[in-house]
Parts: structure tokens; C-alpha cells; sequence
């Protein structure tokens, strides 16, 4: 036979042979029984040496074409084998990704804790500084400094724990009040505070009392303060604590260290102000006590009232937390069981 | 103080108005109203019936039959069971069809077989409470004066068809704590002059009242006011219907006659009195006084006091005959034989009732008035009014003439307030003519001097007496709600977290984010719980008067609160806790009596920080669970000096093997270990690791600021060391030998192993190390790093006696 016979013969049956394989050990196998030293296709360029000069470059142009051809049609097989081994490993690799993930632990903030940095936050953005007391607090500052004298009939309204005659556990967190007022150097600016804190009373504990509880109280101080801006500093509070619809009004009040005193309601969150059982079916939510600065306390911490005034506000946030999650119980703040604090886990 | 509206009537036309919007513009202007109360709500066919026949039912020993003309053509056959009952009274007849409190319907029905059409009523089944029935009526039928109307509706007698508007009345609005009060507060909403009856007092020109008692008080200061009139020939008898029901609406239990009078002066002007059997006094003189110590009295409720000088007394000269304000004497208490009755109608020093009141646990109506302050405009109209109400009902006469210990006048303040002050101070734009027709409405009297208003305050409103009370008046007549709203204009100020607020909700972020969920315990605890963990000694600090033992001491650590919420949850079958609290802790200042409060945190973890999962078991936590947790903390907060760990085991309630103090450099900031076992099992918890640190230190303590070192372009090269050494040697001891040794380029290590057990000495233990080397010049020949490594081998060999493995 001659060569050129014989490679048109290596060359088709390569093609046929190449194209069943699947392995690729089976495609080595073929390409050193085609391509390798002792391959096919080499044993037939061998014989090239016994060729005519004219008949060699014929034969030799032809021999580079089959091999050149089944170089290729080796790759191309290679890959498309590699392509499926991939394609059978991926496929077996498949996992049923409706499994559960593997969730890092994590822990959440206190429900009361989230309300106050709510409130927190939301005042500092209006340039309030943040100040906190202590709980323990002199008589003189708990009461007499806010207005509240031996003897003052608003003083039944509060029941004390007492440690010694003068010292007590602080009723609310009005002290820091005057603990911060006499120290403000009003040349260096207004004052702003908010004051939030642990407050005690003397109650017996049960779903709607505890003797420990939280509030947060606002203090503003300076030349030309209005109780329309109280109003308004109010609302902000509202709608950033129970969503933008809401309304406030404000109802007169008493407490002894402002005048006018004024209690706050919301409209109600839950049945929008057509009366439900939140609200008591009166549509308003009462959630806090302000109004504005009395006079005689400025005058005890230094301040001079003809000068200066301004507003005080004051809430609770457990009553907050309660109301706005429908808490049913406040003992359920302090005693930690677990189920109650992970479902306060979602933050907005 | 429950306001009958039919009440108030008497005094404003509410003709264009009502309760429900009156009560409303109560609430927005100035008084809660806590509730109304619609007297009679729901009942129905309840009419005015007489008896006119009464037969015993032969088989019953306590029923009878009665014959009831209710207004019908035919009488009614109703079967009564109150003893009471009787022939020719007027009594309140329930209907078939009637509906009763507790939607209980009345039906014609037989009892052992008579027939009965309805049911004769007593008040408790009309739902009067038990409180306010007068005594008389209390075992029986409610008789109806012999005028009641056969056949009317008995409600409008019984004033069931009232509304109460049920004031909650703060403190400085005492004056709403009458009729009168309430008619100008309302009368101020609706403006409207309120209209009282004009009292004009008869008096027997026969007899002066020199003659019969003379009154001194001991201190003006104790007693300001006192007055008296006396009403003699009278006969004390059951009170009329309208008063009775006046007193009852009011939530007042009607007694007699001349008590129920004086409870209705008070009701009426808010004015207490008290009337003594005058007879009985024994001597023609009354003189106020403090009470001596230990002077004893019996009160009209029979009880022994037992009193102080902080108590005052009325006393008929020598012996006390009433504790003044509080509660009269039982030795001068009128009863149905008195004849003549001395109206005593004064005002005493409001501390001293109040501490009276309180110490004797004795509050009532008129010793909450007292103490809140009364009108001193009123004290003679009331005692007037109160002689003549007495002398009418009670058929009695007045003895010409008042008793009063002194004839000093009360006098009315002036308190003055400019236009522009109070548009500067509400934010509002109010005209003078605005703010002129606001004091009109309140009756205030003014004079105007340019926009300045100078304003005569009605000694009614006593609450009165500086510029920000009328301010007050203003604004909410005018409407709290009609007040804009703006925000504050002033200088700007930059609202920021101080270092510490910042840092605290840095740590509460990260141990949240580590798993720890914040919890909030009680300060106050049990005296053991309190002293419990401190992390320095001190005492506590106790409540002087503690509710119960379980709230009586203020904490000196935040663990023995971890516990007890772990213990809580444990309880419960969460068996896995991972908590942490911020709060305070309150050690004792011997300088001071006010406690230290510092701010701490403290963590605690027991049982697995995750669950069993498809994937993996969970893992059991561990001191080093929580050492790593902390250690993270305190690295993530950038001390500049080292944060170490030091093994302490005299701190009795912890593990003594298993606790270490946490420093930054020399200072104690805190300290980690586990919960002694025998705490641990008294609450029922497996092994429980807690640490505790002083925020004020993490605060305090220096902090190197982040600097940027170039990324090395050069690799680094590592070499791991294997060693036995005694068990007594520390991972400390380890590091700080290789530190000390490690050459130039020692950049890490890295504790991989550590092993005890099979196939090593017992009392010794294996570590591995892997050391990291790296020059950020150059590249690191390998000559050199493997002369460094043979300098820590040789160091371990000599130092710590290791063997190299």
C-alpha cells in the first residue's frame, strides 16, 4: 500500500476510533497507539525516508495534516471528557440546600435597653448630650431641688425606699436635673440633656408594678424657649417612637417642678384613634409627662428664671415596651427568662 | 371626687351641653377625668310602689305576701322576704320586664305557689355598693318618702339617673375638691358665672352664744382658723331623700341627719366640719392644742390612740373631744338623743393632719382636704350654710351669734403677668383681649396696667401665687392644643456620646455579638446575694425599711444576677444561657454617705454556646469559652498595656483552681473564673463561668491609637517546637521564655497543642508551639532563623527544665 493510502487509512479509522471513547485513560491509550513513538502515524512518516525528493514533501504535508487533525480531534475529545467527569462530580456534589444553616450564636439587647438608645439617638441627633446619675441620691436632690418639700402633698404620690433620712434610692431621674443645671455654664451654651436610668418605688411587684423601673427624662435650657417648641421637640419623640401617622395632645397636668404641666397622648398605634382596647377605647395613649421649667427650680440651682426657662420631659420606657409590644406583665423585664428576651431579637 | 352632674346643674346651665363633653373639656383644660359613671346603666321598670295589704305566708317562716299598687288598675302580687316590710310604705318595685345590676331579669313567677309580679327592692340589689348604704337600709327594703309618686320611675328618686364625672385630682388643684370648685372650673370651660343660693342665717335673738362656749386655740399657727356655731332643740332623724342620695352619688354613706349635713357642706364647698354633741362636752369652753405624749382618746370608731405632740386635739378645756381634722371623739359623738350640736368649722396646719392622718392610718375625706389646703374664703359660709341646713331638717334653732378663736381675715393675693411674657413663654401670638377674656372666664379680677395684667387671685384658688401659675391659667383655657408646635432655635451644640457611653455600647454590641444576650436584674437583692462575687471587699447597702427580704440590699456585684436569671431559665429547661448585664454596683464611701456606684459588666455562660446541630454536637463551654471572649474584648478596646490573666484562689465564691484576676498592666479591672460548685448546685446549674469588669476602668485605663505598618514584602518563615515540662509550668512561664530568647524576627506564637495523659510522665505535660518569624527588610535566611529557634530551645532546656521533643 502506499504511505499516502496508508494515512488517508489512519487518519478515518482515528476518527472512528477517537470519537467512541469516554475515558481518558482510553484516550491516552489511543494517542500513543496514534502520535507516540511507536504510534501508527510515526511508524508511517518512517517510511518517508525511502521516498522520490518530489513524492516527500507531498507525503510529509499530508502525514503533518493527519497528525495535525487527530492532535485536535484528541483535544477537543480530552476536554469534552473533562467536561463531563466535571459535570458527573458536580452532579454528585449537590446538596439540599433546604438544610439548615449553621448559625453563629448571637445575643440581642434588652427590649427596655433598645428603647432608650431609640430615644437616645434620636436626641442626640439634636445635639443633647446624654447624662446619667446615680441611683442612690440625697433627699435634697430627689425632692426638694425639683420642687418638692418636706411635706408636699405630691410627695404621697411617690413612695420612697429610704436608706437613711437624707439618702434614698432615686423616684425618678429628676435629680440629675439639678445636678446638671447647677453646673451648666451657660456661657459655653444651651443645655440639652436627656437622662435616662434605673428608678425605684416603693411598690409591691405585680403585672403592672415594679419597684424598679426605667425613665428617661429631657431638659431644655435657655434664653427663648416656648412650650410651643416643647411641643414640637414632643412630637418628633411621638412620631419617632410610634411611627409618623401619629398625633399628640397634650392635657394639663401637675408636677411640681414645671408650670405649665402638661401629660402627652398618642393616638393610638394599634387602632389609629377609633378605640380599642390599648387605648381603652378612648383613642389616646397617655406615654409621658412634660412641661415647662418651674421657676423656683432654676432659682435653687443657680439659674436666674427671669432670664432663662425651658422645658422638661419625662417617660417610661418599660411602659413604652409594653405598650408598643403588648407586653402583659412588667415582671417579665427583670426576670430574664430567655424566651422573652431572644423574641426582641429583630431590629427595624 | 365624683361630681354628680345633676349636682352641678344647680349651679351652670349645662342645658346646651353634655357629661361626655363636658367630661372631655375637663380633661383637655385642667382636671383628669378619670371616668363617668352613668348611675343607673341598664336598669329599667323600677317604679315607686305602695303597700297596701301584707299577709305572713302560712308555710315560710320569713315571706310574705304583699298587695303593691304600683300605679295600675289592678294591685300587684309581689312575695317579699325583708323583714321590714309593711303596710303604707312607699318602696321601690322591680317590674316583670326590669331589668337589675348584672343584667338580672325580673319575671312574673311563683314561690311555693303564690304568685309574684316583680320583686320589692333593697339598695344593694340596685348596685349600690355596700359602703355608702346607710345602716338602717342595710338589712331591708329602701323606703321612699311617703311624696314619692306611686307608679313613677324610681330611678330619678334613687338619683340613678345621674351622670358622675369622676375627677382624679392632682395636688395643686385642691379647690376642685368641691361643688363650688367644680362649678367654676367648669363654669371657666363653658363661660359661664356659676350661681350659688344666697344663705341667709336665722338666729334665736333670745340667746347669744357667749353664753354657751367660749373657743381659743393653743397656736394661730397650728389652728389659723377656727369658728363655730351651735343649733339647739334639734331631733336627729334620717336626712331627707335628696341628700341622702346627694351623699350616697358621692360614694358617702348617709348616718344622720346632722352628720349627713356637715358631709354635704363638705361635699358642697369643700369645707370639713365636724359636730359635737354639745351636751356632751361638758364644759363651756373649747381650746385647741397639741396633744401631750402618751395622751390617750377614743376616736368614734372605738379605738383606743394613743397620741404625740406632733397630734392636735380639740379638747373642752382639759380632756381631748376630737383629734382635730382626723376623726371626732367618742365621748361627744352625736348620736339620736343629742339635742344641741356645736359646728365646728376651722382650718388646721395641713402637715400636721397630714402626719396625723398617715401615722394613724386614718385618711379620710376630711383629713385629705385638710392636708391639701382649704378655701379660706368659705370657712363661715359653709359654717352658716351648715347651721341652717341642720336647723331645717333637723327642726332645731340657731343660737345668734359665732364662736371663733380669731377674727383674722384672709386676704386676697395680687400676682401680676404681661402679654408679652406669655406669648414668649407658649409660643403663642395672644391679644390682650384674648388673654382679658380668659381671666374673665376664670372670675378673676384685673386691673391693666399697659399690657401688664394685675390680677386679684380669688382666695378659692389658693394654688395661685406666682406669675408661672397664672401663666399656667392661661394656657390651658385657652387650649394646650391650640399652642403651636416648633422647634427649639438657639445656639447649636454638638450632641455626642461621651467616651464612656461610647465604650459601654461597644462592649454590649460585641458581647451581643458573641452570643450574650443583655439582661436587666434587680439592684435590690437578698443581703447574701448582694455580698456575693464583690470584686473588692465592702459592705453593702441596706434599705432602712425594706419591703421583704428578697429586695433589701443593693448588689455589689452583677453576677450573683447572671445566676439567679440562669438558675430562672434553668428552671425552665433552657439548660443553655449565655447572659451579660451593664449596670451598677454600689460600694460602700466611708467618706460619704452616699454609696460608690460604679458602672460594671459582667457575663456569664453555662451549658453550650450552640445546639446540636445535623452537622456537629455541641460543645460544652469552658473557662477558656469565656476567656476567649473577653480576651477578644479587651484586645478589640486597645490597651496600651498588657491585659493579663493571674490565677487567684482565696475569692470563696469561685472555683479556687479555676479563676483568674483580669489586669491591664498592674491595675485589677476584673476578674473570670468558674462559679464555686457548691453555689452552683444550691441553684441547680451545671458548670457556670462568669467575669465581671469595671467599665470606669476599661474607661480609665490608656489606649494606643491605631497606627497603619506597611503590608511586609517579604514571606515569613515558621517552626514548630514540641515540649514536655512539669505540670506546674504555665503557658505564661512558656511564652515568656521564648519572648525573652526569640530573636529579632519572632513575630507570633502560637500555642497548637497541648497533650496529658497516656504515653507522657505523670505530672508532666506536652506543649507545641509554632513560632512565626518574619523580617519586613528582606528575605530571611534560613541560617539565621534556625540559629534564633536552636537560642529557644536551649533558653526552654535551661529555664523551665523542658525536654525537646
Amino acid at each position: 500500500m502506499e504511505l499516502k493510502d496508508r494515512l488517508s487509512d489512519i487518519s478515518a479509522k482515528a476518527r472512528v476510533e477517537i470519537s467512541a471513547i469516554t475515558t481518558m485513560e482510553a484516550l491516552e491509550t489511543l494517542r500513543v497507539a496514534y502520535l507516540g513513538k511507536k504510534g501508527a502515524l510515526t511508524q508511517v512518516l518512517k517510511g518517508m525516508k525511502d521516498l522520490s525528493a518530489e513524492e516527500r514533501p507531498v507525503i510529509g504535508q499530508l502525514g503533518n495534516k493527519v497528525r495535525d487533525e487527530i492532535a485536535t480531534q484528541l483535544t477537543e475529545t480530552k476536554a469534552s471528557i473533562e467536561k463531563e467527569v466535571l459535570n458527573k462530580r458536580l452532579s454528585e456534589e449537590t446538596l439540599d440546600v433546604t438544610l439548615p444553616g449553621i448559625k453563629p450564636k448571637k445575643g440581642q439587647a434588652h427590649v427596655i435597653t433598645q428603647s432608650i438608645e431609640e430615644i437616645e439617638d434620636l436626641f442626640l441627633g439634636m445635639g443633647y448630650q446624654i447624662v446619667e446619675g446615680n441611683e442612690v441620691e440625697e433627699d435634697y436632690y430627689n425632692f426638694e431641688r425639683v420642687n418638692l418639700p418636706q411635706n408636699h402633698p405630691a410627695r404621697d404620690m411617690q413612695d420612697t425606699f429610704y436608706i437613711t433620712n437624707e439618702i434614698l434610692l432615686r423616684t425618678h431621674t429628676s435629680p440629675v436635673q439639678a445636678r446638671t443645671l447647677e453646673k451648666h455654664d451657660f456661657s459655653k451654651g444651651p443645655l440639652k440633656i436627656i437622662s435616662p436610668g434605673k428608678v425605684y418605688r416603693r411598690d409591691t411587684d405585680d403585672a403592672t408594678h415594679s419597684h424598679q423601673f426605667h425613665q428617661i427624662e429631657g431638659l431644655v435650657i435657655d434664653k427663648h424657649i416656648t412650650m410651643a417648641d416643647l411641643k414640637g421637640t414632643l412630637e418628633a419623640l411621638a412620631k419617632k417612637m410610634f411611627g409618623e401617622n401619629r398625633e399628640i395632645r397634650l392635657r394639663p397636668s401637675y408636677f411640681p417642678f414645671t408650670e405649665p404641666s402638661v401629660e402627652v397622648d398618642v393616638s393610638c398605634f394599634k387602632c389609629g384613634g377609633e378605640g380599642c382596647n390599648v387605648c381603652k377605647q378612648t383613642g389616646w395613649i397617655e406615654i409621658l409627662g412634660a412641661g415647662m421649667t418651674h421657676p423656683e427650680v432654676l432659682r435653687m440651682s443657680g439659674v436666674d428664671p427671669e432670664i432663662y426657662g425651658g422645658f422638661a420631659f419625662g417617660m417610661g420606657p418599660d411602659r413604652i415596651a409594653m405598650l408598643k409590644y403588648g407586653v402583659d406583665d412588667i415582671r417579665n423585664f427583670y426576670l430574664n427568662d430567655q424566651r422573652f428576651l431572644e423574641q426582641f431579637k429583630v431590629k427595624g | 371626687m365624683k361630681v354628680s352632674y345633676n349636682w352641678l346643674s344647680d349651679y351652670l346651665n349645662l342645658e346646651n351641653t353634655t357629661p361626655e363633653k363636658l367630661a372631655d373639656q375637663i380633661t383637655l383644660t385642667g382636671i383628669e377625668v378619670d371616668s363617668l359613671i352613668e348611675m343607673g346603666k341598664g336598669l329599667k321598670n323600677i317604679v315607686v310602689g305602695e303597700v297596701k295589704s301584707i299577709e305572713k305566708m302560712e308555710d315560710s317562716d320569713h315571706l310574705n305576701i304583699t298587695q303593691v299598687d304600683v300605679g295600675e288598675s289592678e294591685l300587684f302580687q309581689i312575695v317579699c322576704g325583708a323583714p321590714n316590710v309593711d303596710k303604707g310604705q312607699k318602696v321601690i318595685v322591680a317590674l316583670p320586664g326590669a331589668r337589675l345590676p348584672g343584667n338580672f331579669k325580673i319575671k312574673k313567677s311563683k314561690l311555693r305557689g303564690h304568685v309574684s309580679n316583680g320583686m320589692l327592692c333593697a339598695l344593694d340589689e340596685l348596685g349600690f355598693s355596700d359602703s355608702v348604704i346607710p345602716k338602717y337600709a342595710e338589712d331591708g327594703l329602701y323606703l321612699l318618702p311617703g311624696t314619692a309618686v306611686v307608679g313613677e320611675n324610681a330611678l330619678t328618686y334613687l338619683g340613678l339617673d345621674d351622670v358622675l364625672i369622676d375627677l382624679d385630682i392632682t395636688p395643686n388643684r385642691a379647690d376642685a375638691m368641691s361643688m363650688r370648685g367644680v362649678a367654676f372650673e367648669a363654669g371657666a370651660i363653658l363661660s359661664q358665672e356659676p350661681t350659688f343660693e344666697n344663705i341667709q342665717v336665722t338666729e334665736d335673738p333670745s340667746s347669744s352664744i357667749e353664753e354657751w362656749i367660749s373657743v381659743s386655740v393653743e397656736d394661730p399657727k397650728d389652728t389659723p382658723y377656727y369658728k363655730s356655731r351651735i343649733v339647739t332643740n334639734l331631733k336627729v332623724t334620717q336626712s331627707p331623700l335628696w341628700l341622702q342620695r346627694r351623699l350616697m352619688s358621692a360614694g358617702i354613706r348617709p348616718i344622720d341627719s346632722v352628720v349627713d349635713v356637715t358631709n354635704y357642706i363638705m361635699l358642697e364647698y369643700g369645707q370639713p366640719l365636724h359636730a359635737f354633741d354639745y351636751d356632751l362636752l361638758d364644759s363651756k369652753e373649747v381650746h385647741v392644742r397639741r396633744a401631750q405624749s402618751d395622751e390617750a382618746m377614743t376616736t368614734l370608731d372605738g379605738q383606743e390612740r394613743v397620741l404625740t405632740t406632733e397630734n392636735l386635739v380639740v379638747t373642752n378645756g382639759s380632756k381631748p373631744v376630737a383629734l382635730a381634722g382626723v376623726m371626732g371623739g367618742q365621748n361627744t359623738h352625736v348620736t339620736g338623743t343629742t339635742r344641741t350640736v356645736l359646728i365646728e368649722s376651722a382650718v388646721f396646719e395641713s402637715s400636721l393632719i397630714r402626719k396625723t392622718a398617715q401615722s394613724l392610718n386614718l385618711r379620710s375625706e376630711s383629713s385629705s382636704r385638710f392636708e391639701r389646703g382649704l378655701n379660706l374664703g368659705t370657712i363661715q359660709d359653709a359654717l352658716d350654710h351648715a347651721a341652717v341646713l341642720m336647723a331645717e331638717i333637723s327642726k332645731g334653732t340657731i343660737i345668734s351669734g359665732v364662736a371663733e378663736a380669731n377674727d383674722q381675715q384672709a386676704t386676697e393675693k395680687e400676682v401680676s403677668i404681661t402679654v408679652t411674657k406669655i406669648n414668649h413663654a407658649l409660643g403663642t401670638a395672644l391679644s390682650l383681649e384674648e388673654v382679658a377674656s380668659i381671666f374673665t372666664r376664670l372670675q378673676f379680677e384685673y386691673r391693666l396696667i399697659e399690657d401688664q395684667f394685675i390680677v386679684t387671685v380669688p382666695l378659692r384658688r389658693w394654688d395661685i401665687s406666682i406669675e408661672a401659675d397664672l401663666l399656667e391659667e392661661v394656657a390651658r383655657i385657652y387650649g394646650y392644643n391650640k399652642i403651636p408646635s416648633t422647634l427649639p432655635v438657639m445656639e447649636s451644640t454638638p450632641g455626642e456620646l461621651t467616651d464612656k457611653q461610647r465604650l459601654t455600647r461597644y462592649v454590649r454590641r460585641y458581647l451581643e455579638g458573641s452570643g450574650l444576650a443583655q439582661t436587666i436584674s434587680y439592684a435590690l437583692t437578698t443581703p447574701e446575694k448582694a455580698a456575693r462575687f464583690s470584686l473588692k471587699p465592702s459592705n453593702t447597702t441596706e434599705l432602712d425599711w425594706p419591703m421583704s427580704e428578697e429586695h433589701k440590699s443593693l448588689r455589689l456585684s452583677l453576677i450573683s444576677g447572671l445566676i439567679d436569671n440562669a438558675a430562672y431559665n434553668s428552671a425552665r429547661q433552657t439548660k443553655n444561657s449565655a447572659l451579660y448585664e451593664v449596670g451598677h454596683v454600689f460600694y460602700e464611701n466611708n467618706s460619704s454617705a452616699l454609696p460608690t456606684e460604679e458602672e460594671h459588666v459582667a457575663g456569664l455562660i453555662t451549658g453550650s454556646l450552640s445546639e446540636n446541630t445535623w452537622q456537629s454536637k455541641a460543645q460544652a463551654v469552658d473557662f477558656f469559652t469565656l476567656k476567649g471572649i473577653v480576651e477578644e474584648l479587651l484586645e478589640s478596646i486597645g490597651f496600651s498595656e498588657k491585659i493579663s490573666f493571674t490565677a487567684i484562689k482565696t475569692l470563696e465564691d469561685f472555683h479556687p483552681g479555676r479563676t483568674a484576676e483580669i489586669r491591664i498592666g498592674n491595675d485589677v479591672i476584673g476578674v473570670i473564673g468558674q462559679i464555686h460548685p457548691l453555689i452552683a448546685q444550691k441553684f441547680d446549674l451545671e458548670d457556670t463561668f462568669v467575669f465581671e469588669m469595671s467599665i470606669e476602668a476599661l474607661v480609665q485605663s490608656g489606649k494606643d491609637p491605631v497606627r497603619y505598618q506597611t503590608i511586609p514584602k517579604y514571606p515569613g518563615t515558621s517552626r514548630d517546637i514540641a515540649l514536655l515540662v512539669q505540670d506546674t509550668v504555665t503557658h505564661n512561664q512558656v511564652i515568656a521564655t521564648i519572648e525573652s530568647n526569640g530573636g529579632k524576627w519572632l513575630r507570633n506564637i502560637q500555642l497548637f497543642d497541648l497533650y496529658q495523659g497516656e504515653h507522657i510522665r505523670e505530672g508532666q505535660k506536652s506543649l507545641g508551639y509554632s513560632l512565626s518569624y518574619l523580617n519586613p527588610e528582606a528575605t530571611l535566611k534560613e541560617d539565621e532563623v534556625n540559629q534564633d529557634f536552636e537560642k529557644v530551645k536551649a533558653a526552654l532546656v535551661q529555664e523551665l527544665d523542658a525536654e525537646i521533643r
